[in-house]
């Protein structure tokens, strides 16, 4: 039975347009391959939150009646391609309807291919990937990450390099014949028909062996049921703080064992302990209270609570105490509180090479846009 | 008032589109001339669709955005009753906050029609489908359709108009859409052309009830008891006649778009032979059809009878279509909380409904999918094989089960 589906993975309402664009356009091309298709997003993530990982899905079946098969599972639990159209969220996904870390892949079918837009290499994003037991396909579409700001569509064909990449990977589900042609009776945009074409020839893909990637267990818990859970509609407050991790001294505020949310965020706070002048601003400003206080009074982000909103870098009175750095030059969450006791030197010349690097990229916090559309079609041409 | 008349579709056309979106464009095909509106998800979505109509200048109407839902659908109510085709539509709570204003569109044989986008009510708070929503004006005279894909949304959109409007019923029309799973996901959709749609559909005449200058009347005076009775006589005689009115508009439905089920109150799906007959409404269908076919591969005797219009309710066509069966299944979408069985709101009326049967199958119930938690050919294979088990064992162990909850 020929059923195929197609998962785009994209940040909540910044990358909304962009992910139903891609859908949409995958089901009028069939169309013209005879099939039949649906497009949809995943309810549950609905009303999106900024930033917050979320899918929408593409299925096209030869006939109505194998796509009523398929539908009969709503959310695909397998997939021919995952399109990944912000590679921080190699690191995993947490919807706003929390329960858990699902790994990037977690559908991607074996033999199937996740497609990724990054600047990275594709080891450098298998070490954030986990590891299957399947082997699949890595395809990276050299590309900055497309957003604009809020509700807003960047228009920089990182739809179209998508869907070329996809005919690429998985011509069964669309042929390249019917994309261009679907593409040019939708958008009736020469440059954009052109971006299918270019993304089609310059496809390649890496085959990733079971085990390859982040060796990481993904992190899950168990929800609890009707007899367990208690009556009333009632969440208990968070357990008050303690001293810098239970000890003497500081403070670490009580968290949710199980709430966390790091896979929001695309940048994280990188903090200089040296400047530091602990006016508290962080730590009060948090929405999330993110911030341990440290004996000697020195402010260290909990990073499996920060969801990556900046408020930190915002109010800190200090210039470059605290920056906001891309996600993908991290692949932990460890402290840096930790790393600069253990080597303050060692420490600050990485932090200062993260800071200087910053100011130079494309990614700014907040999901905004740097630079113009053209130059980036240009460069991503030359890529 | 609206006074261009649109022309969105000289020709029949294929668009991709969710159930919302459908019932948007049926609205822009009737040359709807007052829509009201107020966000609540998942209903918002087809308000978003007309606007976006609105603002292309594609569709010509009085678009209202109200301060509260009781607003929201006061306003049509009026609108109706000065000669306006309305619609307007609401979700889950939202809907709970109109029903004075709700109550009285019947009352007042106002024909209103109205999408529910069917969503769980508060607390908590959730998007997901149920249908108690809507499951509410199910006493109160108002016609009660529960659509099953996109396609279905527009075509019975428009019945809607046809059958509320008509002179011997002018009753309201609730719409239902499964939240999600119609609101949100997006089929290729058969939208028929506007001619079609004119020879279907004839113009909004409300006669001599129509508020006007020229037809001096007052609406909706206080009364007591000596009152009250025939009053109420009079909206039952108007349910009882819309029965026919549907028969007639569907047949006239078929024959001009060319498509449509044999009946237009309920689809039997392999219900012929079947021993075992599940029943759901709404996009159940999806999976129990897909459930049913494989079953049937397997050579089980198993159908799958969608309830369609919920008001009124075809009560002989249900005991036709189940008469012969061994057991019946009923999935609800739905609660209610101390009734007989401890089971769904669907169920019991299947049970009343044949209970005047010489032959009674059994009758079994299965709570599914609240709050939008999906439906799997799992869980139907698991009812089909406990309705086994009663026709087997000749006995029910428990009439209402709770389907997939943790416990």
């Amino acid at each position: 039975m020929a059923t195929r589906a197609v998962e785009v993975v994209y940040r909540g309402i910044f990358q909304r347009t962009l992910a139903r664009n891609i859908v949409r356009q995958i089901v009028f091309a069939a169309r013209k391959d005879g099939k039949i298709g649906t497009a949809f997003g995943r309810y549950s993530d609905s009303p999106e939150r900024n930033g917050i990982p979320a899918k929408q899905f593409a299925v096209v079946a030869d006939t109505a009646l194998e796509l009523e098969e398929s539908l009969a599972v709503y959310e695909a639990t397998m997939v021919d391609v995952t399109i990944n159209v912000d590679d921080t969220m190699c690191k995993g996904l947490e919807s706003w309807a929390w329960y858990g870390l699902q790994p990037i892949n977690e559908v991607t079918k074996p033999g199937g291919t996740l497609i990724v837009t990054s600047r990275q290499s594709a080891d450098a994003l298998l070490e954030d990937i986990h590891q299957k037991k399947d082997p699949y396909n890595l395809s990276i579409i050299p590309s900055t990450v497309s957003f604009s700001g809020l509700w807003v569509f960047k228009d920089d064909h990182t739809d179209m390099r998508a869907l070329g990449a996809m005919c690429k990977a998985c011509p069964e589900l669309v042929s390249i014949k019917a994309m261009l042609e679907s593409v040019q009776e939708q958008t009736g945009n020469e440059a954009k028909v052109a971006s299918v074409q270019r993304a089609f020839d310059r496809g390649t893909s890496r085959p990733v062996e079971p085990g390859e990637g982040n060796t990481e267990t993904p992190f899950s818990f168990d929800m609890p049921g009707w007899k367990t859970m208690e009556e009333g509609l009632v969440i208990r407050a968070q357990k008050e703080g303690t001293g810098f991790r239970g000890g003497e001294g500081g403070y670490t505020p009580g968290r949710s064992e199980t709430f966390k949310k790091w896979s929001t965020r695309s940048m994280r706070p990188v903090i200089n302990f040296d400047t530091c002048i602990k006016c508290t601003l962080c730590w009060l400003q948090c929405p999330d209270t993110v911030f341990d206080i440290t004996p000697d009074g020195l402010y260290d982000a909990n990073m499996e609570a920060c969801c990556g909103c900046g408020v930190c870098e915002a109010v800190c009175p200090v210039p470059d105490c605290i920056t906001m750095v891309g996600e993908p030059e991290f692949n932990d969450n460890s402290s840096q509180y930790d790393a600069w006791t253990a080597d303050k030197d060692g420490y600050n010349k990485w932090m200062t090479v993260l800071v200087e690097k910053q100011k130079s990229e494309t990614r700014t916090h907040g999901f905004h846009h740097v630079g113009g559309y053209a130059e980036e079609i240009a460069a991503s041409e030359e890529a | 008032m609206a006074t261009v008349k649109p022309r969105l579709y000289e020709e029949s056309k294929e668009e991709l589109i969710s159930g919302s979106e459908a019932v948007g464009i049926a609205c822009a095909l009737a040359d709807v001339d007052v829509i009201t509106a107020y966000p609540i998800r998942p209903y918002d979505t087809v308000m978003q669709y007309v606007s976006r109509l609105k603002a292309d200048g594609a569709f010509d109407f009085d678009f209202i955005i109200a301060e509260s839902e009781h607003s929201q659908f006061e306003i049509v109510k009026h609108a109706s009753a000065v000669g306006a085709r309305t619609f307007s539509g609401s979700s889950g709570v939202g809907w709970f906050y109109a029903f004075e204003a709700i109550t009285v569109t019947a009352g007042l044989r106002m024909p209103v029609v109205a999408m529910v986008g069917n969503r769980a009510l508060d607390d908590p708070g959730a998007f997901g489908v149920e249908h108690n929503d809507a499951m509410a004006v199910r006493d109160l005279g108002w016609h009660l359709y529960w659509v099953a894909t996109a396609q279905e949304a527009l075509d019975m959109a428009l019945m809607a108009w046809r059958i509320a409007e008509d002179p011997t019923v002018l009753l309201p029309f609730a719409l239902s859409c499964d939240g999600s799973f119609l609101t949100h996901s997006q089929a290729i959709v058969q939208v028929p052309s506007q001619d079609q749609v004119d020879r279907f559909l004839p113009p909004y005449k409300r006669g001599t009830l129509q508020l006007h200058p020229d037809n001096p009347i007052t609406i909706a005076p206080q009364v007591n008891e000596d009152w009250l009775m025939e009053i109420r006589r009079q909206t039952d005689e108007a349910m009882r006649r819309t029965s026919a009115v549907i028969r007639q508009a569907h047949e006239e439905f078929r024959e001009i778009f060319g498509r449509g089920d044999p009946s237009p109150f309920i689809e039997e799906f392999m219900c012929e032979d079947a021993e075992i007959i599940l029943v759901g409404m709404g996009t159940l269908a999806m999976p129990t059809r897909v459930a049913v076919r494989r079953l049937r591969a397997a050579g089980k005797k198993v159908g799958f009878l969608r309830i369609k219009f919920f008001r009124p309710f075809a009560a002989e066509e249900v005991q036709e279509a189940l008469g012969d069966a061994k057991a019946v299944a009923v999935i609800d979408r739905d609660y209610s909380y101390g009734s007989p069985s401890g089971g769904g709101v669907l169920f019991h009326e299947l049970r009343s409904t044949l209970y005047p049967l010489d032959k009674r199958p059994l009758m079994l119930n299965f709570i599914a999918g609240l709050g939008g938690r999906e439906v799997t050919v799992d869980d139907i294979n698991m009812m089909t094989e406990t309705a086994q088990k009663a026709i087997d064992t000749g006995k029910i162990e428990q009439e209402t089960t709770w389907v997939s909850v943790r416990e």
